[in-house]
């Protein structure tokens, strides 16, 4: 293992990156699970409480975090060919991106909390079973991938300040495509969390 | 620099927008097969398949699965079968309580 001056370990960070992602994909993995048992245990209850989501919110946001993705996926391309302008632009456009991503999420619950439905509510507790836990793994869900978009977002501001300082360049960029892997990740948790609260009905 | 540091090759813009407009169309089939229910009961299989199709299309290029050594993809594997052991051992105990 060399330690000389200059040399950057590129292949151990992303290494590392990984297997922060295979805890995330466990995490994640865990709520996926309680949703399978409570579905298969409350079909009906869900499918009627499925019927409440919007899916016109739900698809647009589903096209907005995957036009991020190839954002920051094209970004990195760009700083490997040298152009740090090309690259910086694509990395504000995917914060604007995931910050729309959750505005778009903010009406969606405040649709549902102004109507009585969330956590706890007195209204919430008068429905079935099966669908205050369907509203439960909601919340949960998407207030955790939510806030793993907010943390993507500030990540990602301190990949584009980086690249603007020139401290990710050509040759130094494994920081900005660690940053691309946690942000497709989220974005696949998405393409998960998409068909199981709103199609699924 | 010095040595050059894990060479790996850049993929073209080309290909990452190709793979965003299939993931698109992939959207859109999902939208329109619950929407429409085309495929009647099997609609929660469908749905989980093109998933699962998006999400393989996100790791393979624009995760760069697909150019990474067998190492990285075999730790994917593990986590991955780890993570059905775990699902399917519940939903055993589920099914025979």
């Amino acid at each position: 293992m060399s330690t000389e001056a200059g040399h950057i370990d590129a292949a151990g960070k992303k290494i590392g990156m990984w297997l922060f992602l295979f805890s995330e994909i466990l995490f994640f993995g865990g709520m996926f699970l309680l949703y399978a048992i409570y579905r298969y245990k409350y079909s009906l209850d869900f499918h009627n409480a499925a019927a409440a989501e919007n899916i016109v919110l739900g698809t647009v946001n589903t096209a907005i975090l995957l036009t991020s993705s190839l954002c920051i996926a094209l970004s990195i391309s760009a700083i490997r060919r040298g152009e740090r302008f090309f690259s910086s632009w694509l990395q504000l456009v995917t914060v604007v991106m995931g910050l729309a991503f959750l505005v778009i999420k903010y009406f969606e619950w405040m649709a549902k909390i102004t109507v009585g439905i969330y956590p706890n509510s007195p209204i919430l507790l008068k429905l079935q079973e099966g669908e205050i836990l369907f509203f439960g793994l909601y919340y949960v869900m998407t207030g955790l991938h939510g806030l793993h978009v907010l943390v993507g977002c500030v990540v990602i501001s301190f990949m584009l300040y980086f690249t603007l300082t020139r401290t990710i360049e050509r040759n130094n960029f494994a920081r900005l495509e660690n940053t691309g892997l946690y942000w497709h990740f989220v974005d696949i948790v998405w393409i998960y969390l998409y068909p199981l609260f709103y199609l699924i009905t | 620099m010095n040595e050059p540091t894990q060479e790996t090759h850049i993929v073209p813009a080309r290909t990452y927008t190709a793979v965003w407009l299939v993931l698109l169309v992939l959207l859109a089939a999902t939208l329109a097969i619950a929407k429409l229910q085309l495929l009647a009961r099997y609609s929660v299989l469908g749905s989980l398949l093109i998933a699962t199709a998006k999400a393989g299309l996100v790791l393979a290029f624009f995760m760069h699965l697909k150019y990474e050594k067998r190492f990285l993809k075999g730790l994917l594997a593990l986590t991955l079968s780890a993570l059905t052991l775990l699902i399917g051992m519940t939903f055993v105990d589920v099914w025979y309580r």
